[in-house]
């Protein structure tokens, strides 16, 4: 059975094809290509995702080499859950994309699909090395669409992104030597089976390493001294892209997920809880961090940046926190702030368009060309984000709340939590009150040619999945509970070749 | 042999971090450059230093470790690869912000600054020099 690879395999084809030069000029044939390539990718997330939560992990031998030689993919139901929840959020950005975002500059599509490539890898691999290999592949991407229809501003933040990530990238290799020569392998759940009983000369080196890739993950899903690139990379870049980038600072939390509970988990003899302490003090400071900015925030888009600071480190908490409850949380969680992330850039895009010179500054302009449907998208997302009831927002910060009960960490979370809460309340009301009624003139007279019934159907489609989020929350936490005690119990390298777990 | 091994990769990632910390991207540049020739030669010393041994299997003698070197040459690839892209950006980031300074920023007396970049960076959204290397600016 290929289904694991195919995840990978799909978008890396449909972005070759695309890039052969008779689909240069043919800019529809384009879109309908990666559309339906897009397609695929849902169902085949879906499919991969009941067949986890069905028959368990499922590993694959990538040309039929076996661990310790060869590479593997393990697809189980953590992996499943993040592929689906990427390739959902990318359809509906790209078909927003499709809109005319794309016409901006060239190969807008393969850079879609590569950068696709690149999350599904990071989110399937087995290895610690080939983890590294998928990062760069989507880091790569990210860069050529972070600047993607030119412009001073930018060229600005893609420096600051691209140098910082760079560097970021020289930390994981490092990381991955010192955790090579202490583990002897990179094969995932080979390292968990060996962390208990490292020699004693080895435990300083594989310390010395987990807690540099801590520093590397850090830096991808902005954990607070390293967060600094997240407002402008995201608040400059165009909105699709940003929308799409929504799900990058997840790849940071899952590789957290991944690598630090599972190798340095809970009975990892020495290694056990690496890096708790720290992570638990700046994952806090994190959402408080992001509470200060999201109220300083001038323009729409800049405010959404901080509101996914804010939710990253809400993530980070619930690693923190380290046990399975917090882990189905925070997934349920992440399924949440991706979508809804994203969707509220792509409402911001709606609402810069309709508003012309002002975009989306938070000053006195002309008012929205469609201001029910704008406003009732904005009202709900909103929500969403702060937590309020009934969207999947709420949903998922209460079982973080649990989990923290649960776990004995209630005294830090719980105000941290309910706090930032409340900072995105007023920082969302004020935005909502300045953005809708504040008004003064007529409406944009180039705001209809600009906005076309795509871009309002795929901003619709996006924020309409926190319905879905909240009418499947029964299954859906089950499934993320199951999915945490798939990633605690672990896989083992026998199991992957194809023996007994 | 651990002890020179040890002191070249640690001059030059101090060396590359002094380069990485200077406003000019041409120097970061450099830096980062240096900086994956030092985790490059790191990642290879990650499987043990050994002297007059074969480099993959041979008959009955010990040999080196090989994942290693199949590790860093993947690592010096990529490498190269981000390394013309940091490149090229920086290029592209002279002309869309007549500076070299990584802020974009240009420093008052920068003799590499456009000189009309020169103060008007905060004031003036598009500048003539964006304008003329066909940046567009939304």
């Amino acid at each position: 059975m290929h289904l694991p690879a195919l995840p990978v395999l799909l978008p890396f084809f449909a972005a070759i094809l695309i890039l052969y030069p008779w689909f240069n000029k043919r800019l529809h044939l384009q879109r309908l290509v990666a559309q339906f390539a897009l397609l695929m990718l849902v169902a085949v997330s879906m499919l991969t995702l009941f067949k986890t939560l069905a028959d368990g992990p499922i590993g694959y031998a990538m040309g039929d080499w076996e661990a310790p030689f060869g590479i593997y993919l393990l697809a189980d139901p953590l992996a499943a859950f993040m592929l689906v929840v990427t390739s959902v959020l990318a359809l509906c950005t790209h078909l927003y994309a499709c809109g005319g975002e794309d016409k901006t500059g060239r190969f807008f599509h393969p850079l879609f699909m590569f950068q696709l490539m690149g999350l599904n890898g990071a989110f399937l691999t087995a290895d610690a090395f080939n983890l590294f290999v998928f990062f760069e592949i989507l880091l790569i991407a990210s860069y050529s669409l972070l600047i993607h229809g030119g412009g001073r501003e930018r060229t600005r933040a893609a420096q600051h992104y691209v140098l910082y990530n760079l560097i970021g990238s020289a930390f994981f290799l490092i990381a991955l030597a010192l955790l090579y020569r202490a583990f002897g392998t990179l094969n995932i759940p080979d390292m968990a089976l060996r962390a208990p009983e490292l020699p004693e000369e080895s435990v300083p080196l594989a310390q010395a390493g987990g807690l540099l890739l801590m520093v590397v993950f850090g830096v991808k899903a902005a954990l607070l001294p390293l967060h600094f690139w997240l407002p402008r990379t995201y608040s400059t870049t165009s909105v699709p892209v940003a929308a799409l980038f929504a799900v990058m600072t997840k790849v940071g939390v899952y590789s957290l997920w991944r690598i630090h509970s599972v190798v340095f988990g809970h009975d990892s003899g020495e290694l056990s809880d690496l890096g708790v302490v720290p992570l638990s003090w700046l994952s806090g400071l994190t959402v408080l961090a992001g509470a200060i900015g999201a109220l300083a925030s001038q323009t729409l888009r800049w405010l959404i940046a901080n509101l996914i600071i804010i939710s990253v480190g809400t993530l980070l908490m619930t690693v923190a926190m380290g046990t399975t409850q917090s882990v189905a949380a925070g997934l349920y969680y992440t399924l949440h702030s991706t979508l809804m992330s994203g969707a509220f850039f792509l409402v911001a895009g709606l609402i810069l368009m309709q508003r012309g010179q002002a975009e989306d500054r938070f000053v006195r302009s002309r008012p929205l060309l469609y201001p029910i449907f704008t406003g009732v998208l904005f009202a709900v997302t909103a929500m969403a984000m702060i937590g309020l009831p009934p969207f999947s927002g709420f949903l998922g910060k209460v079982f973080i709340l649990q989990a923290a009960i649960d776990s004995g960490d209630a005294i830090w979370v719980w105000p941290i939590v309910l706090i930032s809460g409340l900072a995105a309340l007023i920082a969302l009301s004020r935005a909502g009150t300045t953005l809708f009624w504040r008004t003064q003139g007529s409406v944009v007279p180039e705001a209809k040619e600009k906005l076309s019934n795509v871009h309002l159907v795929a901003a619709g489609l996006l924020v309409a999945t926190t319905l879905v989020l909240v009418i499947g929350a029964g299954p859906l936490t089950e499934w993320s509970l199951r999915a945490a005690q798939d990633l605690h119990t672990g896989v083992t390298l026998n199991y992957l070749n194809g023996g007994q777990p | 042999m651990e002890l020179i091994f040890a002191v070249t990769v640690g001059v030059m990632v101090t060396c590359s971090v002094f380069l990485m910390l200077r406003g000019h991207t041409f120097a970061v540049v450099i830096g980062l450059t240096l900086m994956s020739y030092a985790v490059n030669l790191f990642l290879f010393a990650s499987g043990g230093l050994a002297l007059h041994k074969p480099a993959i299997l041979a008959d009955g003698a010990e040999y080196s470790d090989p994942l290693p070197q199949a590790l860093v040459l993947t690592a010096i690839v990529i490498g190269f690869a981000m390394t013309a892209f940091a490149l090229i950006l920086a290029i592209r980031a002279r002309a869309d912000l007549g500076n070299d300074q990584v802020d974009g920023r240009a420093l008052p007396g920068d003799s590499l600054a456009n000189k009309e970049s020169q103060g008007k960076m905060r004031q003036n959204p598009v500048s003539s020099t964006a304008k003329n290397t066909g940046g567009k600016t939304r």
